[in-house]
C-alpha cells in the first residue's frame, strides 16, 4: 500500500512538472499582464519598465528556473490582480467548487442509479424508453444552454430560486465557509448543481444500464434466480454491486469533465469558486494564478485517480494493483 | 423572526433619522484596489467618488461643481488659488486641510496611472491651512478637468506607508481613510465591495439617504441581467444591447441610456497600405460604412452615430459634421482612384472590450465588401488585442477612446498626433500618418486660455480630420443602466459614467 502511494506521489510530481512547463509555454500567447493593470494613457515606456520589474523580459528559461525554485519551497507565485499568494487564493475558493461538485455528484448518483437500473430491468417498457430519450437529450445539449434555461425558468420567470452567487455561508468548525448548512446557501446551490448534474447523469444512466443488462444475463444471476432469492436482492445486491466497477472507473475519469464544467457553470452563475477564478485570471492575464490553478487541478486529478484505484481494490478484492501489497 | 426584525427596524427608525434603504449594484468590473491612486479606470473612479471626494467634480451639464475646494480663482495665467472647505473630516477622524491636498498632489505625481494628468503641475504652495496655490509649468486651460481627479487622502493616516506598487501588496491597497459619503465595510476582491454611510459626512445639503451600498461584480451580461430581473440586485450596468428590449418590457424596471463620450473608430494604417494614402480611397471607405445602420441594428438605437471624434459635450464638437454614407459615391471614388476591382486588407478588433465590438467589426467588414474591399477580420480578447495594437499588426484597427479629461484635445493627442515614443503623443495613432497641421493645433489648444478661441482651434482640427478622412469614426458608445423602479438613476448617473451614489435618494 505504501509503495503504491509512494509511486503515485512520484507520478504526481512528474505530472506537475509537465503542467508547469506547459503553463509557462502558453503565457506568451495570453497577452500582456501589465496592460491589464494600467490605465489607457500610461505611456509605453512606463509599461516596459513595469514588465522589466516583473521579470517578464528575461529569457523564458530564466523565468522558469525562478518559478521552479520558488515552487520547490511551496511558493507558487503571487497573483497580479489579488496580490496574494496564488495557492492561498485558490484554497480559499476551493470549498465553493468542492461543494458544488459534491452536490452535483450526489445528484448524479441519486438520479442515475435508479433510472439506470429501471432501464435495465425493463428494457422494453415505456418508462425505459423515456429514460433513454432523456439521456440522449442530456448528452447532446450543451451545459450553458441547460444552465441558462434553468436560470430563466426557476429564477426569472417563477422567482423560486436565486440567480447568482453562493448566498449566505457559515463557518464549519472554523475550517471552511460552507453554504451547505443554511437554507439560503442551499437554495443558491440548487441551480448550479442541477446544471452540472444534468450533463453527467445521462452518461451514468447509460453506463449503469448497459453493465446491468450484461450482469443480469450472467450465470450467477440465473443461479441466484433458481435459488429463489428475492428480486430486489438480486437486482440491488448481486447485480448492481458488480456493475459498480466500471462505473467507479468512469467516475474517476469524469472528475476531469467535472472540473471543466465547473468553469462554465461557475461563470454562468457567478459562483465564487475556482472555475470562475480561473476564467477571470485568463481575461486578466494573471499568469501566476493560471499556472497555480492548472497545477492544483493536476493534483486533484492524481489524487482522485489514486483514490479510485484504492476503492477499486476494495470493491473487487481480485484486482491487484502494481506495487500494491506484496 | 420577521416580525421581530420589523420591530427592530421600527425602533431603529424612531431612535434616529430613518435612513433609507440598502442598495445592491451589479457592475462588470471592480476596482483593483482600495487605493484611489493606483489605477485610472472607470470602476476605480466610480469607487473613488463614493469613498473619497475630489477637489471639484463635474455636474451633469458639464460644468464644475465645488467639492473639497469650495471656490477657486485665477491669480495669474499660471496660478490657480483654491479655497478649501474647513469642515471636512476623514473616516479616521482626522480633519482635512491644505497639508492633505499637498500630500495627495505629491502622491499623484508618483502614480503611474495618474501622473500624466498632473505633468503640467509645477508645484503646489500652501498659503494657509485652507488655501493652496497651484502653479502650472505653462498656460493650461484644463487644470480643473485634472483637479476633478484629485481625490484627497488623509495624510496622517497614510504618511510613511503611502507607496503605490502596481504588482505588490501595499498598505493603501487594503486600508482606507477618505472623506467621502461612504466608508468601506468589507471587500472581497473580485466579488463584492460593501460600503456604509459615513455618518459624519460634511455635505449636509446632499439628499443622499443610502445606508449601505453593495457593489457586486458580475461579469457575464446575462447573469447580471438575471440578477436584476429576479430582484437579487437593485441596479445593474452595463446592459447588453441585445437585452435592452427585455429590460424595457419589464414593468417595474427603470432603464436609463445616455450617449457617452467614448468614440469607437476604425483606423486606416497608411504606413502599411499604400492604397490608404490615397484620400479618395479613405473617403470611399468612410462613405461605404453606414454608421447609422450599425447603431440601429447592433446597438439597438442607443449610442450615437459619429461623423467626428469629439462628442457633443466636448469643446471640439462641430455640429455640422454628420456621418455620411453613400455607396454609389464610394464606388465612384474607388474607380477614380483606380481600385474598381478593390483589394484585400487585414483588420483586427477586440471581442470583449467595447459594447458588441465583435459584431460591429463584422458589420463594418461586410460594408467594406460592398466597395470590393475584401476584409480578413480577426478578433481577439482585449488582453491579446492591445498587444497586437501596439505592434500595429493589421491594416485596419478598431479602437474606442475615452478622453480622461473629457476634452477633445486628449483624443487628438493620443489618436491623431504624430507618434513620439518620448512624449507619448500619438501612442494610439495606428493610422501611420503624421500631420504637422494637427500637431500645431494640439499645441495651440493646450496653451489657449480663452474658451471661444480654443474651441475654434479644436473644431478646426476636427474639420481637417474629416476633410482628409484620416480615420473612420463609428459611434459614441452608450452608457446603459437599469434599476428597479424606485431607484431614480437619472439623478446621479452622468455622461461621464461616474455616478455619485452619495447623492442618491431612495424612497421606499
Amino acid at each position: 500500500m505504501l509503495r503504491f502511494i509512494g509511486r503515485r506521489l512520484l507520478q504526481a510530481m512528474f505530472v506537475l512538472l509537465i503542467i508547469s512547463v506547459i503553463s509557462f509555454m502558453i503565457q506568451d500567447k495570453l497577452g500582456d499582464p501589465v496592460q491589464q493593470m494600467v490605465g489607457q494613457s500610461v505611456p509605453q515606456q512606463d509599461r516596459l519598465a513595469l514588465q522589466q520589474d516583473l521579470g517578464l523580459n528575461d529569457p523564458l528559461l530564466v523565468q522558469y528556473g525562478r518559478f521552479l525554485g520558488r515552487a520547490l519551497q511551496g511558493d507558487l507565485g503571487t497573483s497580479y490582480y489579488y496580490k496574494e499568494a496564488t495557492l492561498d487564493i485558490i484554497l480559499s475558493r476551493l470549498p465553493a467548487t468542492l461543494e458544488l461538485s459534491f452536490s452535483a455528484l450526489v445528484l448524479v448518483i441519486l438520479l442515475a442509479t435508479p433510472l439506470g437500473v429501471v432501464a435495465a430491468i425493463h428494457p422494453k417498457s415505456l418508462l425505459s424508453r423515456a429514460i433513454l430519450i432523456f439521456s440522449t437529450l442530456g448528452l447532446s445539449v450543451p451545459i450553458f444552454i441547460v444552465a441558462v434555461f434553468l436560470m430563466y425558468f426557476f429564477a426569472i420567470e417563477w422567482r423560486l430560486l436565486p440567480s447568482f452567487g453562493r448566498g449566505e455561508t457559515t463557518w464549519v468548525m472554523g475550517l471552511w465557509q460552507s453554504g451547505l448548512f443554511n437554507k439560503d446557501g442551499l437554495l443558491h446551490l440548487l441551480l448550479p448543481s442541477f446544471s452540472l448534474a444534468f450533463v453527467l447523469t445521462p452518461m451514468f444512466i447509460r453506463l449503469i444500464r448497459a453493465e446491468m443488462i450484461d450482469a443480469l444475463q450472467s450465470e450467477y444471476i440465473r443461479y441466484a434466480w433458481s435459488k429463489g432469492i428475492s428480486a430486489s436482492r438480486i437486482y440491488f445486491v448481486h447485480a448492481l454491486k458488480n456493475t459498480m466497477l466500471p462505473v467507479i472507473t468512469v467516475a474517476g475519469i469524469q472528475v476531469g469533465t467535472l472540473v471543466a464544467y465547473t468553469i462554465l457553470t461557475e461563470s454562468i452563475f457567478q459562483w465564487p469558486g475556482m472555475g470562475l477564478l480561473f476564467m477571470e485570471a485568463v481575461t486578466r492575464v494573471d499568469v501566476p494564478l493560471i499556472s497555480a490553478y492548472l497545477m492544483v487541478v493536476g493534483v486533484i486529478f492524481v489524487v482522485t485517480n489514486t483514490v479510485v484505484d484504492l476503492v477499486y481494490s476494495l470493491v473487487n478484492p481480485r484486482v491487484r494493483l502494481p506495487g500494491y501489497g506484496s | 423572526m420577521l416580525r421581530r426584525l420589523l420591530l427592530l427596524w421600527w425602533i431603529g427608525c424612531l431612535a434616529s433619522v430613518c435612513y433609507g434603504a440598502d442598495l445592491r449594484i451589479a457592475v462588470d468590473a471592480d476596482p483593483i484596489s482600495l487605493d484611489p491612486h493606483e489605477q485610472l479606470s472607470e470602476a476605480g473612479i466610480q469607487y473613488s467618488h463614493a469613498v473619497f471626494d475630489p477637489l471639484v467634480r463635474w455636474r451633469q451639464d458639464g460644468t464644475f461643481e465645488p467639492r473639497l475646494a469650495s471656490s477657486w480663482e485665477r491669480l495669474d495665467q499660471r496660478t490657480l488659488r483654491l479655497h478649501l472647505r474647513d469642515d471636512v473630516t476623514f473616516h479616521s477622524g482626522n480633519r482635512m486641510d491644505a497639508d492633505d491636498v499637498l500630500f495627495t498632489m505629491d502622491r499623484l505625481k508618483l502614480s503611474t496611472d495618474f501622473k500624466g494628468l498632473f505633468n503640467v503641475v509645477q508645484n503646489v504652495d500652501k498659503i494657509d491651512d485652507y488655501t493652496v496655490d497651484i502653479h502650472t509649468t505653462d498656460l493650461y486651460p484644463l487644470l480643473l478637468n485634472s483637479l476633478a481627479y484629485v481625490f484627497v487622502i488623509d495624510k496622517a493616516f497614510y504618511q510613511g506607508r503611502a507607496e503605490i506598487i502596481k504588482f505588490g501588496q501595499t498598505f493603501a491597497a487594503k486600508n482606507v481613510s477618505g472623506s467621502g459619503p461612504f466608508q468601506v465595510k468589507q471587500r472581497i476582491a473580485g466579488q463584492k465591495l460593501v460600503l456604509e454611510r459615513n455618518p459624519h459626512y460634511w455635505d449636509k445639503s446632499s439628499r443622499g439617504n443610502l445606508k449601505q451600498l453593495e457593489l457586486i461584480t458580475i461579469r457575464s451580461d446575462s447573469t447580471r441581467l438575471a440578477a436584476l430581473l429576479t430582484g437579487d440586485v437593485d441596479v445593474i450596468s452595463p446592459v447588453a444591447p441585445i437585452d435592452i428590449a427585455r429590460v424595457q418590457s419589464t414593468p417595474d424596471i427603470n432603464f436609463l441610456a445616455l450617449t457617452g463620450t467614448r468614440i469607437v473608430m476604425l483606423q486606416l494604417n497608411q504606413a502599411r497600405r499604400v492604397e490608404f494614402q490615397d484620400i479618395r480611397v479613405r473617403k470611399a471607405m468612410n462613405l461605404a460604412i453606414n454608421q447609422a445602420l450599425i447603431v440601429e441594428k447592433i446597438l439597438r438605437g442607443y449610442g450615437e452615430a459619429a461623423g467626428q471624434l469629439s462628442a457633443d459635450a466636448f469643446a471640439g464638437h462641430l455640429s455640422t459634421l454628420l456621418p455620411e454614407s453613400d455607396l454609389a459615391k464610394a464606388k465612384q471614388l474607388m474607380a477614380e482612384a483606380g481600385y474598381e476591382q478593390g483589394f484585400r486588407i487585414s483588420m483586427m478588433a477586440p471581442n470583449n472590450r467595447y459594447m458588441s465590438d465583435e459584431r460591429v467589426a463584422q458589420a463594418a467588414a461586410a460594408m467594406l465588401e460592398k466597395i470590393n474591399i475584401r476584409v480578413d477580420l480577426k478578433t481577439f480578447p482585449k488582453a491579446q488585442y492591445f498587444q497586437l495594437f501596439d505592434q500595429r499588426a493589421a491594416d485596419v484597427m478598431m479602437l474606442g477612446w475615452q478622453s480622461d479629461t473629457f476634452d477633445s484635445n486628449n483624443i487628438f493627442e493620443f489618436i491623431l498626433a504624430c507618434r513620439d515614443q518620448q512624449s507619448g503623443l500619438g501612442a494610439y495613432n495606428s493610422g501611420g500618418f503624421c500631420d504637422a497641421l494637427i500637431d500645431q493645433g494640439i499645441t495651440l489648444a493646450n496653451n489657449e486660455m480663452k474658451p471661444e478661441q480654443r474651441e475654434r482651434i479644436l473644431q478646426g482640427i476636427e474639420a481637417h480630420v474629416a476633410a482628409q478622412a484620416l480615420v473612420i469614426p463609428l459611434y459614441w458608445q452608450p452608457i446603459i443602466w437599469a434599476a428597479k423602479a424606485h431607484v431614480n438613476l437619472a439623478s446621479v448617473v452622468n455622461f461621464l459614467n461616474f455616478p455619485y451614489w452619495g447623492d442618491l435618494e431612495v424612497r421606499e
